[in-house]
This record gives C-alpha cells, sequence and structure tokens, in this order.
C-alpha cells in the first residue's frame, strides 16, 4: 500500500472515484481529481498524499454524487446513505501511562453493539511500528481504518525522509486527517503511545514552532536511559474525531474509563517497577471490567521501551474474579482466625 | 466548564486561564495551556469546542508568523485581532463554523497595552477588562466593582486572586489551577500559576 504510492503506482479505478476535499486549504494544491498526471509527481514537495477517496464527507452540492444517487434516494438524504443494523455502542476500556520503565498500554478485548457482545476477542491495542502502539475505543470500524491511515501514512513518511515521524508529530497527522470528519458519525478516540527515540520538532503550542530540523538521525537508542531533551522518551497524546489532541501521562478513554481512573489515580507513580506497573494497569482494567457492562472478556497489555514495544500474553479477567474472590475470602477467614486468637488470649 | 479572563492596565494587559482540559464528566489533564503566542508581544486565549480550539488558534499563529516571514514586522494586535475575527466571520456560515471564544491581548509600540473579546458568532470589541466561561457570570461584577484604569501590576494579581476566590466558593466545578500571564513592553511574562487553594 505504502510502496505503490512511492513507486507512483496509479489505480485507475480508484482515481475515477476521486472528490476534492474542500476542506483542505493547504492541499489543494496537491490534488486535481481531473488530471491524468501521477499523484506521486505532482506532490514532489507535499506530505499530504491522503488518499481522495477517504475523504467523502458528504457535500450536499456535490455534482459527481447527485449523478449517482438513483431516484431512491432523496438528496436530502446525502448524510444518511446506509441504515445501521445495530446501535453504535462505545464500550470499551483503555489506558495508558507513562513511569520511570516506559510506557504501559492496557485494554479489555469485548467489542459490543449494543447490548450484544459482538466479539469477545477483539485486538484493541495495536502497533504500528516498532516504538509506537495505537489503543483504540469509539467505533470499531473507524478505528481500524484509522489505525491503517495512520500507520500507512508514517510508513510513508519514513520511506520519504528517511527518519521516523515523531510521536507529537504523528498526533498531530492524524488530528488534521480525522479533521474533515468532524460532525460526522466517525467516532475514534485513539491514545499513541510511543517512545521518541531521536530529537524532533518542539511540537509546543505555545512555543513559536521553527521550520523542521534537518533530521539528523541518531540511532543511538541505548545511551538514552533517561531522556534529556522533552522531545525524546515516552509519549502519550490521546487523539479524537472531535478533533482534541491532549499529551499527558496518564489517560483512559471509554465507558469503563471512569472506573479506570479511580484504580489508576490512587496508585500511579512515577517511581514503580516494571511488574508493580504491569499489575496496576491489569487491575485497573479488571475493576472497569467488573462494573461496565460493555467492557470485559480479556486484557490485553503493552509495554513500550526505548528498545519497542513488547506484548504481554493475553489475560482472561474470569480467571483474575476468581482469584480476587478467593483472595478476599482468604483474607477474611484469617481475620476472623485472629479475632477469635485474640479474644481467647 | 473553562474560564478566561483578562484585564488591560496603564502599560500592561494581566490574562488568566484555567488547566482543565476535560471530556464529558473526567478531568483529562489538568496542566492544559490555554494560550497561544502569536508573536512576542501577542497572546490569543482559546476555549471552545475541544477540536476547533487548538486548530482554529494553532491557524491563527501560522498565519500570523506567515506574515511576519512576508514583511519582515509583526501584526499590531488590533490588526491581528481583526484578522482573528475576520476569518471566525468567514467560517460562521459555512458548513464548518468554529465554535470557539477568545481573548486576545497584545501590547502595541504606539497604541499601548489592548485586550480585545471574541466570541464564537465572531463579534469582537476592544474591553478594559473581559471574561469568557460561566465563570464570567460570576466574576464580571467584581471586576466592574474593583477595576481602575490606572491598576498597578500587583493590583491587577490582586483582583485576579479575587475572582478566583470567588469561584473557587461558588462555581459547581472544580478549577484547581490557573495559567497567569503578564504582557508588558518587554513582552511576555510568565507569573505564579495561581491555585484555588484546596490542593
Amino acid at each position: 500500500m505504502a510502496l505503490e504510492d512511492i513507486c507512483g503506482f496509479q489505480d485507475t479505478p480508484l482515481h475515477r472515484k476521486c472528490f476534492p476535499a474542500s476542506h483542505f486549504e493547504d492541499t489543494a494544491t496537491s490534488f486535481d481529481c481531473y488530471s491524468a498526471e501521477f499523484r506521486g509527481l505532482k506532490k514532489s514537495g507535499r506530505d499530504s498524499g491522503i488518499p481522495l477517496q477517504f475523504f467523502i464527507p458528504s457535500l450536499p452540492n456535490s455534482a459527481p454524487f447527485n449523478h449517482r444517487s438513483t431516484s431512491h434516494f432523496s438528496p436530502s438524504k446525502h448524510s444518511v446513505t446506509v441504515r445501521r443494523p445495530f446501535p453504535l455502542s462505545h464500550g470499551t476500556t483503555t489506558l495508558g501511562f507513562i513511569f520511570q520503565g516506559g510506557v504501559i498500554a492496557a485494554a479489555d478485548t469485548r467489542a459490543s453493539a449494543g447490548g450484544l457482545v459482538a466479539c469477545p476477542a477483539v485486538h484493541k491495542i495495536t502497533p504500528i511500528h516498532s516504538h509506537l502502539v495505537v489503543t483504540s475505543s469509539g467505533s470499531g470500524a473507524d478505528c481500524m481504518l484509522w489505525e491503517r491511515i495512520l500507520a500507512r501514512e508514517i510508513r510513508l513518511y519514513q520511506l520519504r525522509h528517511r527518519r521516523c515521524l515523531s510521536i507529537c508529530g504523528t498526533a498531530k497527522l492524524l488530528s488534521f486527517m480525522l479533521h474533515p470528519f468532524k460532525g460526522t458519525d466517525v467516532c475514534v478516540a485513539l491514545t499513541l503511545c510511543g517512545w521518541d527515540k531521536e530529537a524532533g520538532n518542539t511540537d509546543s503550542s505555545f512555543i513559536t514552532d521553527n521550520s523542521s530540523s534537518a533530521g539528523f538521525s541518531s540511532q543511538d537508542v541505548s545511551a538514552m536511559a533517561y531522556p534529556s531533551s522533552p522531545n525524546r522518551g515516552p509519549k502519550l497524546i490521546y487523539v479524537c474525531s472531535d478533533g482534541a489532541r491532549l499529551q499527558g501521562d496518564v489517560f483512559s478513554v471509554g465507558s469503563g474509563s471512569p472506573y479506570a481512573y479511580g484504580v489508576l489515580d490512587g496508585r500511579l507513580r512515577w517511581n514503580l517497577s516494571k511488574e508493580e506497573a504491569v499489575s496496576l494497569a491489569r487491575e485497573a482494567v479488571f475493576r472497569a471490567t467488573h462494573r461496565d457492562a460493555y467492557s470485559g472478556n480479556n486484557v490485553d497489555l503493552f509495554h513500550i521501551t526505548a528498545q519497542g514495544w513488547s506484548r504481554r500474553k493475553r489475560e482472561e479477567l474470569k480467571e483474575e474474579y476468581y482469584r480476587d474472590m478467593e483472595r478476599r475470602t482468604k483474607t477474611v477467614g484469617e481475620r476472623k482466625r485472629e479475632t477469635v486468637l485474640y479474644a481467647l488470649g | 466548564m473553562e474560564y478566561l479572563v483578562g484585564i488591560q492596565g496603564p502599560d500592561f494587559v494581566l490574562v488568566a486561564a484555567d488547566n482543565v482540559a476535560a471530556s464529558s464528566i473526567l478531568q483529562m489533564k489538568h496542566d492544559q495551556d490555554k494560550m497561544f503566542k502569536l508573536s512576542e508581544k501577542i497572546l490569543l486565549l482559546c476555549v471552545g469546542e475541544a477540536g476547533d480550539t487548538a486548530q482554529f488558534a494553532e491557524y491563527i499563529q501560522k498565519n500570523l508568523q506567515l506574515y511576519k516571514m512576508r514583511n519582515g514586522y509583526e501584526l499590531s494586535p488590533s490588526a491581528a485581532a481583526n484578522f482573528t475575527r475576520k476569518n471566525l466571520a468567514d467560517y460562521l456560515r459555512s458548513r464548518t463554523p468554529y465554535h470557539v471564544n477568545l481573548l486576545l491581548a497584545g501590547y502595541d509600540e504606539t497604541d499601548g497595552p489592548g485586550l480585545y473579546y471574541m466570541d464564537y458568532l465572531s463579534s469582537l470589541s476592544k474591553a478594559p477588562f473581559a471574561a469568557h466561561g460561566y465563570g464570567a457570570f460570576l466574576t464580571l461584577s467584581i471586576l466592574d466593582q474593583h477595576y481602575k484604569p490606572d491598576l498597578t501590576r500587583e493590583e491587577a494579581v490582586d483582583l485576579l486572586k479575587k475572582c478566583i476566590e470567588e469561584l473557587r466558593k461558588r462555581f459547581i466545578v472544580n478549577l484547581p489551577s490557573f495559567t497567569v500571564r503578564l504582557i508588558d513592553k518587554e513582552g511576555i511574562h510568565d507569573l505564579e500559576k495561581l491555585s484555588s487553594g484546596a490542593k
């Protein structure tokens, strides 16, 4: 997919379906849907090779759309083309946090559609590249699509510029790609959890943005135990289809997120060990799945360090629940025995 | 649930914004900076709908920087405010209006300090003091009561503290901390973050 683009491979049926994306004033120069030129050549200086067929927010005045519609559709119903077979629901619990040992990303694995468990074993955490993992929540289909688009764009950037795009840059790119769909039914809330390997641009909105530094690719990841500049090291950024883009140390997204925050806020500290952090993340997801009907089944856990991401074996939360029950009965039993002994002695 | 406030003095403008980034009932971030630096002496404070704020503010920010690159000098606060308002107005009757409320604060060499109030319907007004958000209902009367055109910097900070104390007391939403900045002929200065007492 990405390689196709670099080679300028043109798939003509797709090309015919191109619509001009009228919102994007900055990409206006990069395409002309009636031109037969290779898109690759046209955008020699531009980065925005986003395939136009993705930008189909309904334009009530756009001629191609009208021609295509049959007599069954009245023009006013453009925005609702397909009736949904089941109610959309955004049930999930995902979380991510930064600590001294890197970034932990955890999520449940239930895909719900209204009150039905559509799939009990879904992957809500997807690796994008060796040092970036994305947790998704919202509409499953939208998330899958946008993760794929994001992976494609990151790979294209890497091929074109011979360096990895920074996590902040990735988040901004994703946010800008989602912007045309604001106000439509696209529902995507992704948390990018990753490790920045090399010094990138300062992307703080307060500081005046300098033009991108000539990418000096320093690949010595091992030297960086703890980032000395603010642009290296662990990063956690929340991007939402509403347009929100927030960088922080801990995020939890989804219907189960308040429950997860309750667990995380109490015990999260910077100097947790890796085992403690993993167990905290599991506990948070477990408690959230216990209370939230739309989260459950298993917990997936990823740990991202300077060396890349590593996935923990998927764990069933049913087992965790029974273990928790046993632990409780045990402590209750012990306490009862202690009080009896105390009363006697 | 967000709050912006600005107070203009004889040779400075004091601005403050809360630090909460919320998503429905949750505080996603408690150290969000809602001020965007448009130039050496102009700040844009921006609140409103989730994606629109950063998108619109950064758009204005980059355009002002482009102006500086092309022409060699920066836009004055008054020109910047009018440019911002024009953009808001242009988008207002499009299919994608920006739902943002703004305060633009700046210092001009010739005109002195200026505080400009803009809302999502692209109204623009130069004002001696202004506020946005539900908190504005609670604090505008305090500003009305105690504001003087020749107030000193200390008096301005005290007035700001009074406003924040009122919010802490009467506003149902907890806004724990506020970023405070001051603009004068030397540029933009970060002042100490004000917290609403209960840590």
